[in-house]
């Protein structure tokens, strides 16, 4: 299949939102609210969970499902306070030693005054760094679209990994195709030359695996379930130390050979 | 010192870099001998400029500065020794036209990279120190940006030594594809690890610092400074014009702005920042 038809199937209507996942993988959720600095952004859902019986924190970006919905969560674009919020949650979730889970579906951080001047590039670079030696597994899973910063603030992760159809991306084809070639129409030549699809990022060991959509889609929730249980289990085992070398490793190589 | 031809343009919207069409469209300036000031329209002479470091002596405008000539005017004589300088980029994932967009870049801003990295002392205090390049496709950040500023930072943890980076960047480079977005990464990590064995870091965001930089290294450092009226955000100006479909407030996203929002800690002008830099290194010097 072709990146651009993809990229259309990441962003389709009624592909299953962040929540749907919450809701299907995980028991007894418990939804936190807010930065404590600022406010609450419901572009991410935060809170904490149980995976197979096993306390996790659970974060992820929430497009929304009617149009009412889609408005209040910005469309999934987070503001700096949406990434702050998610912070918050996993350094609770190192403190108290649960596994994080992300689940990345978002066209990108928000593109704003607002977001600019409560800095949307401070808050995504403190969560790299803080991700980067969060003392407990993160893995992040790519449910829809990827896009650039915002998606990255929570990816972070000991594993990312991606549905067959998600796509990850440092700039949309959109914004790729009119300034490099000031033509809005070339996006399904840029969406192809920019590698965005799982296969794509597997072979640049960008990811680490690629879950098949089943059919029906349903049967997705049970698949995660099992085999983000089992890898977190395998991860909370590892001496905690090694885990971060690992996860340090795994971003150091990329480019490493340049 | 040969100087690139594109130091005597006038200085475009940061991001008008990608679009070479507009850039062959501008006029060329006889003789290259003159600039208007972009704030002042004063016209200046290329060579007071250059030697007033490039603001404008009538009304303090902050003109882009090659990276060798910035790291002249901050480090003290004959102490900076560069690091990885041979390393250059690639087309690691194919992407068009991007071959003859390096060699370009090579020859525009006479630089492998966008960025040079090395050690040097500031007032007699040593450091590793970064600057990246303006004219290397607009100090965009691909693989070879993000390794040097990575093994920099690697260095500078294993020698206990204090960083300072001048910024300045369109973001992460596209045609690199998610490569460059994983440098962002990277770059933290090794931030972090420096910052965590108790370095300094110090940052000196310059005009424009944008995208993938600002949401990574650039809004990382213990002390974030800034040059006067530098464009300092994520999303450039016209993205987000665009998206809100709203003019946007004279300042905004300036240095002056970002230091009433409380994201850097003082705007110091050009010549200014030798004494700033080597005073904030003195006062975090470690204990024999």
């Amino acid at each position: 299949m072709e990146a651009y038809e993809r990229l259309t199937a990441a962003r389709a209507k009624g592909r299953p939102t962040g929540l749907c996942y919450i809701r299907n993988i995980f028991t007894d959720f418990v939804e936190m609210h807010g930065d404590r600095r600022f406010g609450d952004d419901k572009a991410v859902v935060a809170g904490i969970a149980r995976l197979c019986g096993m306390p996790v924190t659970v974060i992820a970006h929430e497009k929304g499902d009617s149009v009412k919905e889609k408005v209040s969560r910005n469309f999934g674009s987070a503001h700096p306070e949406g990434y702050r919020k998610a912070l918050r949650q996993m350094k609770l979730a190192e403190k108290f030693g649960r596994p994080v889970i992300c689940f990345v579906d978002t066209a990108g951080a928000f593109c704003g005054i607002s977001a600019e001047e409560r800095g949307e590039g401070q808050a995504i670079a403190e969560n790299l760094m803080e991700m980067m030696t969060l003392k407990t597994p993160v893995i992040s899973v790519f449910i829809g679209e990827g896009g650039s910063g915002g998606a990255l603030a929570l990816a972070v992760a000991d594993e990312v990994w991606m549905l067959e159809n998600a796509c990850y991306s440092v700039i949309s084809p959109e914004g790729c195709a009119s300034i490099l070639w000031k033509d809005s129409s070339k996006v399904k030549e840029a969406a192809g030359c920019l590698k965005i699809t799982a296969e794509d990022l597997l072979s640049l060991h960008v990811v680490e695996r690629i879950i098949p959509e089943p059919e029906p889609f349903d049967g997705i929730y049970e698949m995660l379930q099992s085999e983000l249980s089992h890898a977190l289990l395998e991860k909370k085992a590892e001496d905690p130390s090694e885990l971060l070398r690992k996860r340090y490793d795994r971003f150091r190589r990329i480019g490493a050979g340049a | 010192m040969k100087l690139p031809k594109s130091l005597f343009q006038k200085p475009e919207n940061p991001l008008e870099w990608f679009d070479s069409r507009s850039k062959s469209s501008m006029p060329d300036i006889p003789d290259q001998m003159c600039i208007s000031c972009s704030k002042c329209k004063a016209i200046l002479l290329t060579g007071d400029l250059n030697e007033n470091d490039r603001v404008c002596p009538k009304c303090g405008y902050h003109f882009r500065m090659n990276a060798r000539q910035r790291i002249g005017l901050i480090t003290d004589a004959d102490t900076f020794r560069e690091m990885d300088r041979d390393m250059r980029s690639s087309n690691l994932i194919g992407f068009p036209h991007y071959d003859k967009k390096l060699w370009h870049a090579r020859l525009e801003s006479g630089e492998n990279e966008a960025v040079i990295c090395g050690t040097a002392e500031i007032g007699g205090n040593a450091c590793c120190i970064f600057v990246m390049e303006p004219y290397f496709m607009m100090g965009s950040m691909g693989t070879v940006v993000g390794e040097k500023i990575t093994r920099l930072f690697e260095y500078a943890t294993e020698h206990s030594m204090p960083v300072v980076g001048f910024t300045v960047s369109g973001g992460a480079r596209m045609q690199e594809g998610i490569l460059s977005l994983m440098q962002m990464a990277k770059t933290s990590a090794a931030v972090k690890q420096h910052s965590d064995a108790g370095n300094l870091y110090t940052a000196v965001l310059t005009d424009p610092t944008t995208g993938g930089v600002t949401a990574s290294f650039a809004m990382e450092a213990d002390v974030i400074l800034a040059e006067p009226g530098a464009l300092i955000g994520f999303a450039g100006p016209r993205v987000i014009e665009q998206t809100m479909r709203q003019k946007l407030p004279p300042n905004f996203q300036r240095a002056e702005f970002l230091l009433e929002k409380g994201f850097v800690d003082e705007i110091v002008p050009r010549a200014q920042q030798k004494d700033y830099l080597s005073r904030l290194l003195s006062l975090h010097e470690k204990e024999a």
